[in-house]
């Protein structure tokens, strides 16, 4: 008989997320229970404090989050997990933490709203609320898992991009992705470029904690570290400290903000298939580039040239890519559980150069490979 | 002792009006840390928003000012990330008691290791004198033109009612209690909460007709009964009376001692 291989596990979605934050060396987590993400805290709660780390239900995901920015500014690699309303209530502290550039991972398993909406039923309508969520001009990476597997490797690489660049990263998960189970192959450690917080190299006196270094990303201390710095939400400059100079404000705000468009390019990963020749490009993102991938199968075994653009990343959105890839075809599909979230995006990046036809559901239902071939073959 | 050492000297002067108690607060804190001992490194102070929570940009320890009502669960995360931090938290009443209400009960029911000292002037004075969770009744604020319909909060019963391991009030104008009480709160494990009542002349004074900072501070001085002697006073006898001293201090397990028992089990497969 075969011995079965240690490293093959059937997960669900939510499981490889705790997973995949464990691999990426998450040691903090703080939740508050929401259906449909709550399992991510329960297997956080059995499995982090055998590594020696800590799990603690706080008593709303506000709190949750606060103790989550908490946590990575004393040096732990830190991470919440919630749903839509609870998304919805960690708002302001994600813009702290974009502000103030601590390094943190907000999953949000979406379910249908607004409001309480469908609790159980999955949705894609936080694409504009991951981006915009927060008041003010602030920087922001979302990612999206299509499947259980990519839901663990890219927990790993929302931690690795919230560190190399000191930002909230958001998880965009939805429910059919965070209940799916599916087969997982575990992937060695040293394949998951594992990255820490640049760390200051000058001593204590001479650290800026917001200094405008050429890279924009400034070296970041944990407090005890002996950096004694101040952190705040208000506007600083470069020393951490609150200013109402107009110059300093604008050039940190700018600075802010740069420092994801600039490295935009490694950040941004999309999944193609069958574009080489398309004249109908489906694009899509989460669960339902899971339809999306069967309706174009479907339509090439019928000879139409039909093709697939997966977002992996949505913020920054993948606008460059799209307007790239959809350069030759004649029509662009947009398939999302919203009312058009993402195709106002795409509309946006190809000039509307192209119709965009799109296929929106909000009634909890997946969006059928049915549903969307006939989109490929209708005439419009 | 030399206060200087403790202040971030180039961000002065501080933004405090004249007669604010706020900062007989911080000289305080710093005069507790001072006789303790501590090493600057080893210590945060966090705060939410408010004229109060401007404290930690004036001290040089590791400080986080974070969002409004928010310091309590920030700092829970950063006590726990970090134990060996000595994590201080400094509140104002709507700060602590409204907007960050449910975290100040959970902290306590928790028994987080951290020390909150709460700056409680009856009113929300940074934007403007709008009506708090402790402004007593009838009293007059910018958006109680009429008088206050509510009742306050106590905030020393609700830290009590909630858990806390350490509850103790004082009034600015009473400076050795308000250092015997810090100090005692600094020392404690598990969650431990000073209420200071401070005069805010700007935004609660003048419109209650209360005067000047020295002349709110002069009616904390006559006006003060020690909680043991107001044991024994009707509740007509204790009206418009401040009632301070230690309401707790006991010895209980705290949140880190939990979960250390916790890590414990996990790692021996119970
Ligand atoms: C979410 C949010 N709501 C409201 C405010 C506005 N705000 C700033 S300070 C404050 C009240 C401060 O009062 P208190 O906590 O009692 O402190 P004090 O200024 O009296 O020391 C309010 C309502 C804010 N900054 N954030
Ligand atoms: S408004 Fe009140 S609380 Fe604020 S600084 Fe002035 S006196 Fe102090």
């Amino acid at each position: 008989m075969e011995t079965p291989n240690p490293n093959i596990k059937m997960w669900q979605g939510n499981v490889a997320c705790a997973e995949g934050a464990l691999a990426a060396g998450c040691r903090f987590f703080a939740g508050y229970p929401i259906t449909p993400s709550s399992e991510i805290a329960e297997v956080l709660s059995l499995r982090l404090p055998k590594l020696g780390g800590n799990f603690i239900q706080m008593e709303d995901e506000i709190a949750a989050m606060g103790a989550t920015i908490g946590a990575s500014l004393g040096g732990v690699k830190a991470m919440t997990a919630t749903s839509g309303p609870g998304f919805s209530l960690k708002q302001e502290n994600i813009g702290f933490a974009a502000m103030a550039e601590i390094p943190c991972v907000v999953v949000n398993v979406q379910r249908g709203g607004p409001s309480t909406g469908l609790p159980t039923h999955a949705a894609q309508g936080d694409v504009m609320q991951a981006r915009w969520g927060t008041h003010g001009d602030h920087p922001i990476i979302a990612l999206a898992p299509g499947s259980v597997r990519e839901t663990y490797d890219m927990t790993v690489k929302a931690f690795n991009l919230a560190e190399k660049y000191r930002t909230p990263v958001i998880l965009l998960s939805d429910e059919i992705v965070g209940h799916l189970t599916e087969k997982v192959e575990v992937p060695p450690i040293e394949s998951l470029g594992l990255t820490d917080r640049k760390k200051p190299t000058v001593p204590p006196e001479q650290y800026r904690p917001y200094e405008m270094d050429s890279s924009d990303i400034p070296p970041m201390a944990n407090f005890g570290e002996g950096y004694r710095y101040h952190v705040t939400g208000l506007a600083h400059d470069e020393t951490g400290f609150p200013t109402n100079n107009p110059e300093k404000i604008q050039a940190q705000l700018e600075r802010l903000n740069r420092k994801i468009e600039r490295y935009r390019d490694e950040i941004v990963e999309v999944e193609v298939q069958y574009t080489e020749d398309a004249e109908i490009l489906v694009i899509s993102f989460g669960s339902t580039a899971r339809s999306v991938r069967r309706a174009v199968i479907n339509a090439r075994e019928q000879g139409i040239k039909a093709g697939l653009l997966r977002l992996k990343t949505i913020w920054p959105f993948p606008g460059k890519e799209i307007e790239a890839i959809s350069a030759s075809v004649r029509k662009i599909i947009v398939a999302e559980m919203n009312l058009g979230q993402l195709a106002h995006e795409v509309e946006w990046a190809t000039r509307r150069s192209k119709p965009v036809v799109r296929i929106n559901k909000i009634n909890g239902e997946p969006i059928t490979p049915n549903e969307i071939f006939n989109a490929i073959i209708r005439q419009d | 002792m030399d206060y200087l050492y403790y202040l971030r000297q180039d961000k002065m002067p501080h933004i405090w009006c004249d007669g604010c108690g706020h900062g007989i607060i911080l000289k305080s804190i710093l005069r507790c840390v001072d006789k303790l001992g501590w090493d600057k490194n080893d210590i945060a102070l966090v705060s939410g928003i408010g004229c109060s929570s401007r404290t930690p940009g004036y001290v040089d320890f590791n400080t986080l000012h974070t969002t409004h009502g928010r310091a309590l669960a920030f700092a829970t995360g950063l006590k726990i990330a970090n134990p060996k931090l000595h994590v201080i938290v400094v509140s104002g009443d709507g700060d602590a008691t409204a907007i960050g209400g449910n975290h100040f009960i959970h902290a306590a029911r928790r028994n987080i290791d951290i020390t909150m000292i709460i700056y409680n002037n009856y009113i929300y004075g940074m934007t403007g004198g709008q009506v708090s969770p402790t402004t007593p009744a009838h009293k007059k604020a910018s958006t109680a033109p009429y008088g206050n319909p509510d009742e306050p909060f106590d905030i020393s019963r609700l830290a009590q009612a909630a858990g806390a391991t350490y509850v103790a009030r004082s009034t600015v104008y009473h400076v050795g209690k308000m250092d015997n009480y810090i100090g005692n709160a600094l020392q404690k494990t598990g969650f431990s909460v000073v209420e200071i009542l401070t005069p805010c002349p700007t935004s609660y004074g003048r419109r209650n007709k209360e005067g000047n900072g020295v002349d709110m501070m002069r009616y904390q001085k006559e006006n003060t009964i020690g909680i043991e002697k107001a044991k024994n006073m009707s509740a007509e006898a204790l009206a418009g009376k401040i009632v301070t001293g230690v309401f707790v201090d006991k010895e209980q397990e705290s949140y880190l001692n939990r979960y250390n028992e916790v890590i414990k089990k996990a790692q021996s497969g119970v």
